[in-house]
C-alpha cells in the first residue's frame, strides 16, 4: 500500500503476454524503487465448470482453460484419466503419438515465442521505437526470418492437427490412449519438410545463442538472481518434455529432491496464498515459502536435466552449460537460449518420431480398473503443468486442482520485475518507453501465460500510470 | 472450348474460444457459414489469430475475420479492414490487420479484407453455448454473411450491417 512518501507506477495490462497483468512500482519519496510486484488477474471459476463433468470428458473440456496451450492441458488431463482408468501404461502407439502431438506443441509454442515476442526486442534493441519493435518491423527488416518463424509455427500446428484431430477441442488423447495413428500418407507429408524445419531450428538457436553470448554483459544480471529449479526428468536424468518423475535442484546444482513420484507431489510442493495477488505462490515444501520458490520452464529444464537423448541437442546443452562451468544458469535472459535449445531438440524427437513405424499401430487404447484419485503432470512449454482430479463412484469429477506453469513461476517473475525495477527505475520521474519495455522483457522471458482470457475485440490496451504521493496520477501512458 | 471461369477463392476465419460463452461467436459463424457456403468459400476456426494465418490467405481474393466484439454495434459490424504495422501486438495472438500486414509482407498475398464483429455480451465465466442475445446477432451476421457470400456485397446489405 502507498504511504504519503511514496509514489506508484501502475503498468496495465502487460502487453505481449497472455492475459491481463498488472505491474505496480512502489516508489519512495525519493523516486527509489521500494517495492515491485506483478498482479495476475487469473480467470476463476474452472474448477467449478469441470465438477460434475464425466471424467473422459475433462481432456476435452479442459482446453477450454487456454487458447494458447491447449494441447498442454489436454495431455496433461489425459495423463490423469489414464491413472483415473486404471492405465499405468499405454501402447507404443499411443503413447508416441502422443508424443508427436506434445513436441509439436512446444515447437510452435517456443517457434511463436522466440520469433513473435521476442525477436523485436533482440534484433531491433529494447529501446527502439515500439512502431518498428514488433513481429512486422522483423517482417520488414528480417524477412526470412519471419518467414521461418510463420513456418515453424505452423508445421508444430499440422502436427497438432493430425494428432488432435482439429483446432478447436482437439479429441486426440483418450483415457488409456489415443483414439488415431498416423497414417502413411500423413507421415510422409511432414517428412518431406523436415529437412528444412530442421535447418530453420539450428538457425533460431544460433541467433539466440550467438545473442545471449554477446550481450552477456548486459544481460548477465538483467533481471537475473539466484533460484532453485524444477522439471521432469527421466529415470536416467535425461530431458524429457511428455512423462518422468520430479527433480529439484538449487542454484549451484545440488540434488533437493529427484526422482519423485508425481502422484506425490503434495509431499512436496506446497502453494502459497497472499492477499495481494489473485495467483498461488507455489513453493518446495521442505524448505519453506521463503527459500522454496522455484523456476520452472526451459531454463529450468536444461540446469535439471543430466542430459538431452538427441544429439543436435544435447552438443547445445554443452555448450550452453560451459558457460557456468557445468552449474545451473541463472541469467533470466538465458530463457532464450535454452527455449531455442528445446526447440532444436523438439524437431530431433519428431523426425525420430516419424521414422518409427509404432506410429502407424492400431493398438490404441488399454482398459484398466478404475480409481478415485490421479495427478497428471507434463512439461508444458511454459513449465511445470499439474492437473489434480477426484472422481466418484459415478464417474463424475469431484475436485480438481490445476498447478499451471506461469503459476509455478510466479515468484521468479515477481522477482526479475523487482530486480529489473530497482536497476533502470531508480530515480526515473516519469515512464519512459525503454523502462516500460525493460520490465516486460523481463516477463516476456518467462513466457507467461497470464489468465488464458478472452480476447474478443476492444481488449488489451496498455496503460501505465505513475501517482504521487497523494495518490494523484502525475503521469500515464497508453498504448493499443 | 469453353473457358473455365476463374472461382474466386474467399476464406473466412472465425476465431474466439468456445469454452468462454459469447468468445466462441467467432467460431460459430464459421460454423454457420460452413454450413451454407458455396464453392470458393473456405471457413477456419481457431481460439485466436496467429502469425501461420498469413500463410494461409496466399491464394486468397477475400477473407473475413469475424470475432465476438464486447462494446461494438448490435448485432454486428461489418468494415473493410486495412493492413496495420504498429505496434498493436498485445499477445500471443496478433490482430487481424496485422495478419494482412504480415500476408502483404511476407507472402505477397493482398486479399480484399473485412473485418465482422458480432456483439457479444457474456464473456467472463467459463461455459458452453451463447448467450441469448449472442445468439439473435449471430443468426443475423451468418444471414447477411452467406448472402453476401452468395450474391456478391450490395450497398444497401453494407449499410445496414454498418
Amino acid at each position: 500500500m502507498a504511504t504519503a512518501a511514496t509514489h506508484k507506477i501502475v503498468i496495465e495490462p502487460v502487453t505481449r503476454v497472455e492475459g491481463h497483468g498488472k505491474v505496480t512500482i512502489q516508489l519512495d519519496a525519493k523516486n527509489r524503487v521500494q517495492q515491485a510486484r506483478l498482479h495476475i488477474v487469473e480467470f476463476r471459476g474452472f474448477e467449478r465448470f469441470i465438477q460434475g463433468r464425466p471424467y473422459w470428458e475433462v481432456p476435452v473440456l479442459v482446453q477450454r482453460l487456454c487458447g494458447i496451450c491447449p494441447v498442454s492441458h489436454h495431455l496433461a488431463a489425459a495423463k490423469a484419466m489414464d491413472r483415473i482408468a486404471g492405465v499405468d501404461r499405454l501402447t507404443p502407439t499411443a503413447e508416441k503419438i502422443r508424443r508427436l502431438m506434445h513436441y509439436g506443441q512446444m515447437l510452435q509454442s517456443h517457434a511463436l515465442h522466440f520469433f513473435h515476442l521476442v525477436s523485436p526486442d533482440l534484433l531491433f534493441g529494447f529501446d527502439a521505437d515500439p512502431a518498428i519493435r514488433n513481429v512486422i518491423g522483423v517482417a520488414k527488416k528480417f524477412p526470412e526470418l519471419a518467414v521461418q518463424g510463420v513456418m515453424l509455427r505452423k508445421y508444430g500446428q499440422e502436427l497438432i492437427r493430425a494428432t488432435a484431430g482439429k483446432k478447436i477441442h482437439g479429441t486426440g488423447a483418450i483415457p488409456g490412449g489415443v483414439n488415431r495413428n498416423l497414417p502413411i500418407a500423413e507421415r510422409d507429408a511432414f517428412l518431406k519438410d523436415i529437412a528444412q524445419i530442421e535447418t530453420w531450428a539450428r538457425s533460431a538457436l544460433k541467433l539466440a545463442r550467438d545473442y545471449t553470448v554477446e550481450h552477456l554483459k548486459d544481460l548477465a544480471d538483467f533481471g537475473s538472481f539466484e533460484s532453485n529449479h524444477l522439471s521432469l526428468v527421466r529415470a536416467d536424468g535425461a530431458m524429457d518434455l511428455y512423462h518422468g518423475h520430479l527433480r529439484a535442484i538449487d542454484a549451484a546444482g545440488a540434488k533437493i529432491f529427484d526422482q519423485v513420484d508425481y502422484q506425490r507431489y503434495l509431499e512436496y510442493i506446497r502453494e502459497e496464498v497472499r492477499p495481494w495477488s489473485y495467483m498461488k505462490f507455489p513453493f518446495i515444501r521442505s524448505l519453506g515459502p521463503e527459500a522454496g520458490w522455484y523456476r520452472v520452464g526451459p531454463l529450468a529444464r536444461v540446469n535439471a536435466c543430466d542430459f538431452i537423448d538427441t544429439p543436435e541437442a544435447e552438443a547445445a546443452r554443452k555448450d550452453f552449460m560451459a558457460l557456468t562451468k557445468g552449474k545451473p544458469n541463472n541469467v533470466t535472459m538465458a530463457y532464450h537460449w535454452t527455449r531455442m535449445i528445446e526447440l532444436l531438440h523438439s524437431v530431433e524427437v519428431i523426425h525420430r518420431l516419424l521414422d518409427d513405424p509404432d506410429l502407424q499401430g492400431t493398438d490404441l487404447v488399454v482398459k484398466g480398473e478404475r480409481r478415485p484419485e490421479a495427478v497428471g503432470l507434463i512439461e508444458a512449454p511454459r513449465g511445470t503443468l499439474f492437473h489434480h482430479y477426484q472422481v466418484d463412484a459415478n464417474d463424475q469429477v469431484t475436485r480438481c486442482n490445476l498447478i499451471v506453469s506461469t503459476t509455478n513461476n510466479n515468484t521468479p517473475m515477481n522477482r526479475a520485475v523487482e530486480k529489473v525495477a530497482r536497476d533502470f527505475l531508480d530515480g526515473a520521474k516519469t515512464i519512459t518507453e525503454g523502462l516500460l519495455n525493460r520490465i516486460e522483457v523481463a516477463i516476456r522471458a518467462y513466457d507467461p501465460c497470464l489468465s488464458c482470457a478472452t480476447h474478443a475485440l476492444g481488449r488489451m490496451p496498455l496503460v501505465v500510470e505513475l501517482a504521487d504521493a497523494g495518490g494523484r496520477t502525475i503521469d500515464r501512458r497508453e498504448r493499443r | 472450348m469453353d473457358e473455365i471461369p476463374h472461382t474466386r477463392r474467399r476464406l473466412v476465419i472465425g476465431y474466439g474460444n468456445p469454452g468462454r460463452r459469447d468468445d466462441g461467436l467467432g467460431p460459430a459463424l464459421a460454423e454457420a457459414v460452413a454450413a451454407r457456403a458455396g464453392p470458393g468459400v473456405e471457413t477456419d476456426a481457431d481460439y485466436q489469430l496467429t502469425v501461420e494465418d498469413a500463410a494461409a490467405l496466399s491464394g486468397c481474393d477475400e477473407v473475413i475475420f469475424a470475432d465476438a466484439s464486447t462494446d461494438g454495434p448490435e448485432p454486428f459490424s461489418f468494415a473493410a479492414l486495412e493492413p496495420a504495422a504498429g505496434a498493436d501486438f498485445t499477445t500471443h495472438h496478433i490482430s487481424p490487420g496485422a495478419v494482412l500486414a504480415l500476408a502483404g509482407e511476407l507472402f505477397d498475398a493482398r486479399p480484399k479484407a473485412w473485418l465482422m464483429g458480432i456483439r457479444g455480451y457474456e464473456f467472463n465465466e467459463f461455459g458452453e453455448g451463447l448467450s441469448a442475445g449472442a445468439r439473435r446477432n449471430l443468426a443475423a451476421a451468418a444471414d447477411f454473411l452467406s448472402a453476401r457470400l452468395r450474391d456478391g456485397p450490395t450497398e444497401r446489405r453494407t449499410e445496414a450491417a454498418t
